[in-house]
Parts: C-alpha cells; sequence; structure tokens
C-alpha cells in the first residue's frame, strides 16, 4: 500500500487500498486533537503503570509506587466510620434500656443499628421483616413467650433458648405427653379439643369438657387456668389467635404428643453488649413491646 | 469628511474572509482571525449586553435575602447538602424540580421564539461563549490595539515588546477566567464565607477544582479558540434552521442595491453600478471571519457588527444605510415587487411559540402560587404485610415522611379515613399510647419521619387490602395534607 498510494477522486483523500464491490476504503486522517488525546493517555498510562497496582504477574502483581490498595481505603473507611459510631455505641453501652428508648438520638442510632444487625443475625430465623416462621416466632405481634418488656427481650438475645453457651439460657420444659406415655391418643385428643376452646374454636363439645379435666391436671401449672400463658418459663399463651407452630388441631395434637423445643443462641457470647442493647430497642419497637 | 483631499473616501482593505463556503474543509488549519474595531447602534447593543449580564452574573451570588434565623441569607443559593434551591422568596425542595424542568422548557421556547423572530440572536447578543470572547477580545484590542497592529505583532519575531505585550494580555485573561471560575462557586455555597475560605485556602478541594476547570475553559474557550467552538463545537449553528423560516430577520447584505459592486472614487457617479464599493470593512469586523456577501452562512452569528462597520462607509460615500441590515428572505422578496412591508414578526409560527412559552409560565406560576408548604408521603411495611394481634386485632406499620417546608415549628394532628375502630400510634422516644388523632411537632424546614402502627379489628375489614386516608391537619391553621394508601389483612 505505502508504495501504491491511491488516491480518492472524489474526496482528494488516499485510500487504504482495501476495495469490496468497487467501494474503496478511504484513509481518512484522525482529527488532530483527537490524535493528540490518544498520545496523552498512552503517556498518562505509563505513569499509572508505574504508580498504581496494574500488571498481573504469576503469584502476584506489581504494587505500584504509591501503595495503593482498594482493600485498605475499605479498611480504612470502615475504621473511619467505627469512630464516628463510637461515641453513640458507648452511650448506649453506659445506660439503662429505658435510657436509650427515651433519649431520642440514642433512639435513632440504636434503632438503625439494631436493625442492621437483625438483618445480619436474626433474618436467617425470625425472617427479614421479623415476621417469623413456623417455630420461630414473629416478633412484631404482641404475645412473647419469654416477655415483651425491654429487659425480657434483651436477656433472652443474650442468654438465647435452650444453649450450652449460657448457663442463663430459657429453657423450657413440657413433656412429650404422647411420647412420655403420660397420656395416651383419646386424652392427647380431648385436650387438644380443649386448647381449641380456648380461642373460640374447636368442634367436639364433649371431647373438650373431657380435655378440660386433662388439661387441669397436665397443663395449668404452667400454662394457666385459662391458659394465658406464662413467660417466666416459656409457655405460651393458648386463649388468643397466635399459634407458633400453627392453630389447627392436627399440630396442636403433634405438639402435645410430641412436644416443642425451640432453640436460640446465645448471642451475648456473640456480639458486644451495644449491639445486644440496640437489637432489643429493635425488636421492641417492631410494635409488639411491653 | 469633507476636509479630505480628494482620492479614497473610505479605507478599502485588500482581505480575503477567512471562512468561505467554498473552502471549507474537514481537516483545515485555523486561520485567525483579526477583527477590527467597529462603532455603531449594534457595537453599543452588544457592549451594554456585556456590561449588563456580567454584572448580573457576578453580582448575583453577592445579593442578601433574609429568611430569618437558621435559613441562609443568600438570594440565590443552589445547596446541594441541605438539597435546597433558594431563589429570592421561593424555595424549591428537590422533589419540586420540575419547577427547573420548567425553567428549561421555557428557556428552550423562548430560544425559538427568538429564533424564529430574529435568528440568531442569542449567539450574537447573549450567549456566554459571545460574551466572554468579546470581553476578550477587547482586552486584546487594549494591550495589543486594533487588527493591523495586532497582525504585525503577531508576524513580528519575538522580542521584549512582544513578550511583554503577550504576557499582560494572558495575565489580563487569566484574571477574568478566575474570577469567572471563581464566581461560579459562589452560587452554591454562602459567598462572603466561601470568599474567606477561598483566600485563606481553607475551601474545599472540589471548589478549587471547580474554579480550575472553569479557569481553564473559559480561558482557552473565550481567548484561544473564540469563533472554532461557535463552527465545530456548538450543535446550536446545526439545529437552528429549524426554527427560522423566510421570514426570520437576520443579518442580511441586500445583494439587489450592492451589486455590481466595485471601488468607489470620490464624484463618480452612482449610475449603472450598485452602493457596495467594495471596502472589505464588512470582512474585517467579522468575529467569525466571513464575508456577509457571500449570504446566510453557517459561521454567521448574527452579530450584526458588519452592519454597523457598513453603515459607518455608507455615511461617507453618501448613500443610504442599510446595505447590510436586519432584513428577511421573504421581505427582500417583496420589496423585488416593490412592496416594501418589510419585516413580519407576526406570523403563526412565532406566534405558536410565544403562546406556548406564556403557556409554561402560566401553569408554572399557578403551580408556585398554590404549591403548599406541608406534604406527607407514606411508605408502608410490606415486609410482614399485616400482623395478626393477640386480640384478634390487625396491625399495619407505616412509614410517614411529613414535609414541613415553613421557616416554623408545627404541630400537627393525624387522622384516618376509610378504617372503622382504627387505632394510631407513633412509635419514637415519648410513649404516647394508641389513640385515633396522634399529634407531634414538626421541626422548621426539616422532612420528619414517623413509624406509625395502625391497628383495627378484623372484623371491621370488609376485605383484604382496606383503601384508607391518611388527613394531617395543622392545629389552629388551615393547611392540611393527605395521602391515600391501603390497609392489609387476612384474606377473606
Amino acid at each position: 500500500m505505502a508504495e501504491n498510494p491511491q488516491v480518492d477522486e472524489v474526496t482528494g483523500t488516499e485510500t487504504t487500498g482495501h476495495e469490496w464491490d468497487g467501494i474503496r476504503e478511504l484513509n481518512t486522517p484522525l482529527p488532530r486533537w483527537w490524535l493528540y488525546i490518544f498520545y496523552a493517555t498512552i503517556v498518562w498510562s505509563f505513569g499509572y503503570y508505574i504508580a498504581y497496582p496494574a500488571i498481573p504477574m504469576v503469584s502476584s502483581f506489581t504494587k505500584g509506587m504509591l501503595g495503593y490498595s482498594s482493600r485498605a481505603e475499605v479498611a480504612e473507611k470502615i475504621t473511619a466510620a467505627k469512630a464516628g459510631q463510637k461515641i453513640y455505641l458507648d452511650k448506649i453501652e453506659g445506660s439503662s434500656l429505658e435510657e436509650i428508648r427515651t433519649n431520642p438520638d440514642l433512639l435513632e442510632f440504636s434503632l438503625a443499628s439494631g436493625r442492621a444487625a437483625f438483618n445480619v443475625n436474626c433474618s436467617q430465623c425470625h425472617g427479614s421483616g421479623a415476621q417469623g416462621v413456623k417455630g420461630y416466632p414473629n416478633l412484631n405481634d404482641d404475645e412473647w413467650l419469654w416477655g415483651g418488656t425491654l429487659d425480657a427481650i434483651h436477656f433472652t438475645i443474650a442468654n438465647g433458648v435452650r444453649n450450652d453457651q449460657s448457663d442463663d439460657a430459657r429453657t423450657s420444659a413440657m413433656p412429650a405427653f404422647l411420647k412420655d406415655e403420660i397420656l395416651d391418643r383419646a386424652g392427647v385428643n380431648d385436650a387438644a379439643e380443649y386448647v381449641l376452646s380456648l380461642s373460640g374454636g374447636g368442634a367436639d363439645k364433649e371431647a373438650a369438657a373431657r380435655g378440660k379435666a386433662v388439661f387441669s391436671e397436665n397443663c395449668v401449672d404452667c400454662h394457666g387456668q385459662n391458659g394465658e400463658g406464662l413467660a417466666e418459663v416459656g409457655a405460651p399463651a393458648l386463649n388468643n389467635a397466635i399459634w407458633l407452630y400453627g392453630g389447627d388441631k392436627k399440630t396442636i395434637v403433634e405438639t402435645i404428643s410430641f412436644s416443642r423445643h425451640g432453640v436460640m443462641p446465645a448471642w451475648g457470647k456473640i456480639l458486644d453488649e451495644a449491639t445486644i442493647k440496640s437489637l432489643a430497642i429493635f425488636v421492641h419497637s417492631l410494635g409488639g413491646g411491653k | 469628511m469633507s476636509q479630505r483631499p480628494s482620492g479614497r473616501d473610505v479605507d478599502v482593505i485588500d482581505v480575503a474572509p477567512v471562512n468561505k463556503k467554498e473552502n471549507r474543509a474537514l481537516y483545515k488549519k485555523r486561520t485567525k482571525i483579526h477583527a477590527k474595531r467597529t462603532t455603531g447602534m449594534y457595537r453599543s447593543l452588544k457592549s451594554w449586553m456585556i456590561v449588563v449580564l456580567l454584572a448580573i452574573y457576578y453580582v448575583t451570588p453577592w445579593i442578601r435575602w433574609d429568611r430569618g434565623p437558621g435559613a441562609p441569607d443568600q438570594a440565590v443559593l443552589i445547596d446541594f447538602v441541605s438539597q435546597r434551591f433558594y431563589f429570592f422568596f421561593i424555595e424549591i425542595w428537590p422533589q419540586e424540580v420540575y419547577y427547573l424542568a420548567g425553567l428549561l422548557i421555557m428557556a428552550g421556547i423562548g430560544l425559538f421564539f427568538i429564533t424564529s423572530l430574529f435568528g440568531r440572536a442569542w449567539c450574537g447578543y447573549a450567549c456566554p461563549q459571545t460574551v466572554w470572547t468579546d470581553l476578550f477580545v477587547a482586552v486584546e484590542r487594549l494591550v495589543e490595539g486594533d487588527r493591523a497592529a495586532r497582525i504585525h505583532l503577531d508576524n513580528a519575531p519575538m522580542s521584549l515588546r512582544k513578550f511583554t505585550k503577550r504576557a499582560l494580555k494572558f495575565s489580563i485573561w487569566l484574571i477574568i477566567s478566575l474570577g469567572t471560575g471563581g464566581a461560579w462557586v459562589f452560587y452554591y455555597a454562602d459567598a462572603p464565607t466561601l470568599m474567606m475560605d477561598l483566600i485563606t485556602f481553607q475551601a474545599s478541594s472540589i471548589a478549587y477544582a471547580t474554579i480550575g476547570v472553569l479557569t481553564f475553559t473559559t480561558f482557552s474557550l473565550g481567548g484561544l479558540m473564540r469563533e472554532q467552538v461557535c463552527i465545530y463545537m456548538c450543535p446550536w449553528p446545526r439545529i437552528q434552521a429549524a426554527m427560522m423560516d423566510e421570514e426570520s430577520a437576520i443579518v442580511t447584505y441586500r445583494g439587489d442595491r450592492g451589486e455590481p459592486r466595485g471601488p468607489y472614487r470620490k464624484g463618480e457617479s452612482w449610475e449603472e453600478r450598485g452602493d457596495c464599493v467594495n471596502c472589505n470593512q464588512c470582512v474585517v469586523v467579522c468575529p467569525t471571519g466571513i464575508d456577509i456577501r457571500d449570504g446566510q452562512q453557517l459561521e454567521c452569528i448574527t452579530c450584526a457588527l458588519c452592519i454597523d462597520a457598513c453603515d459607518g462607509v455608507m455615511a461617507k460615500v453618501g448613500r443610504p444605510q442599510g446595505l447590510i441590515a436586519y432584513a428577511s428572505l421573504g421581505g427582500e422578496h417583496r420589496r423585488a415587487q416593490g412592496d416594501s412591508s418589510g419585516i413580519r414578526l407576526f406570523r403563526v409560527r412565532t406566534l405558536i411559540y410565544l403562546l406556548a412559552w406564556a403557556g409554561v409560565g402560566l401553569i408554572m406560576l399557578y403551580s408556585l402560587a398554590n404549591r403548599t408548604d406541608l406534604d406527607i408521603n407514606v411508605l408502608r411495611d410490606r415486609n410482614p404485610l399485616f400482623t395478626e394481634l393477640s386480640d384478634g386485632r390487625i396491625r399495619n406499620g407505616f412509614t410517614f415522611k411529613i414535609l414541613n417546608m415553613a421557616s416554623e415549628q408545627r404541630t400537627l394532628i393525624l387522622s384516618i379515613q376509610g378504617l372503622p375502630g382504627a387505632r394510631l400510634k407513633v412509635v419514637g422516644s415519648e410513649d404516647l399510647g394508641e389513640s385515633t388523632t396522634p399529634y407531634f411537632t414538626v421541626k422548621p424546614d426539616r422532612v420528619h419521619s414517623v413509624r406509625l402502627l395502625v391497628s383495627a379489628p378484623r372484623d371491621a375489614l370488609p376485605s383484604d387490602a382496606v383503601d384508607v386516608r391518611f388527613i394531617l391537619n395543622e392545629v389552629n391553621a388551615t393547611s392540611k395534607a393527605h395521602y391515600d394508601s391501603v390497609f392489609r389483612g387476612p384474606e377473606k
């Protein structure tokens, strides 16, 4: 091509020598400003290679003169953010739950940090909206297995339920009435009918009447005379519309027969005190807090 | 004039226009344009425009406007940090940015309107590129002299004199550029404070970087690139033709009157020849380097300086003015047929532009006059959609964003419509309990966020989604706002 430059007659521009079906490709020069910027970027890139991490090696990469690392930058930002949060975290750690709840600034901070901690640590079982699933309580409603005051919630979070981590872990001890042969199938059925009738349900009035005796003998110690429950031992109220495992007869029979033993880690062994307090404040704020 | 010796009355300059249609090429080295000074009506108009527009630009951020304690006292302020735009008595919040859109639409239609009337009047008189270039050229003329002196200086070898002149010119340009970039940042922060920060080197790096970029662009666009910006960079010359028609008044050389052109000696007869004496004054005063006698051209920014130049020459040779003048194609055609009606301003096109412009303006004025300073947005909880309570009631959670755009604290009462038996509870540091009409105080000029729990008996819900309306009333005042939302319950 170079030895034989062809010039397009119409435009007066050199062609590249390529031709397709009579159409020749013009070798139109690039605008000079464009070309200079292109050269400038090439020069710039050499400076970049030297200053910043750039070239991959077999097991490593060139580090660059500035020693820049995006990972270090993130770490720095996290440190700075932590330092900014420290005054609040210290205040939260040093205040009582009630003091935090009634202080607008601390409340705002602990609700935000509590939500963040909840999403990371609690949402796996309780759901991202704390709405719970079967066996894992809904934290939005106003029924609490272990009490819905700020202090009770805080204690439950810190010590968990039925675990080896904390000596103070909440532990309920409902027997498996059928499995442990305390009741026979008929007794379980009658008790279930009675429990259903406590919240206005159930179809078999006779069985419910028989079940009342079974209930008085076996259940009232924990669940109360009218099935109102007892938070001290983790016995849920049976006289309302909220059921942890389900309120249909089949599920209630299953619960009485084999019992239910839920678990929860002792978060006090895993998270710091300020986070536990924030979590308690957050859970309490969801709407059911007492 | 008459005292002059006979011979040439008019300076005839032997010059070819820098930009000519036939010479257009994609890749061409720029030929520097040394525009000659001119005097006359349009030059005065342009000079006044420069003074007024630059004064508006530089002075506006320094105008004070008292808005009471806690609010900025700068009349025009774009406050990105607290997301407010202040314009004298108007305060715009981010969600009202449609006012800005409306202003831009008005500016656009206004530009169409002016262009349909007078061609590129914007380019010739008001465009920042024109204003600053004019200013830079004035400085150049002051330091280096007029056209002939500048050409001479350009061609001269480097000497102390040349170096001094260049250095002086560039220094003044740089000061103007710095002032331009400097004035820009004052629109975004309290001007006196920022000024002190700037000169004590305590302002943010963004402020310095902005000034730096604008200094560079002002210097290079106004001082060095000049007409190339209009010819090669600006899209407006390419699209403005769509707004013009044969009745648009643009800077025109009246060929029928001027031709045949030729040199004129005093005392010669004007019979059998045109009025154009071919002095090329119109060419040398042109800041974009064209010959207006070639007709309407892409490069022409209709600055009308050639009109001034030609009128001066016509006065000298004793011919009527207006050989180059604002004229329309249609007017020229009619003139050729003996109809001297000239420029027609009222046309369907201009009326449509004017009506559209006024329409948008009226809509904006109406909405501005009727905007409220209280508003609510309600976000309902989606996770969970609803919660069943132990007593059988159904509860929904809502987050309220209450916008108090007034500059005083207000006490507001909330109520709900469409949900019998509803009880409302505000979640917050104060335990207010449940009520049907909770109230709260909202700080001035603030978005107040409130979490609200609404519960209702299950039996009161006719379906799993009930339309409700939240109503916000101000205590002892008439301001109110409402928001329609939905209350969800279990499927029936």
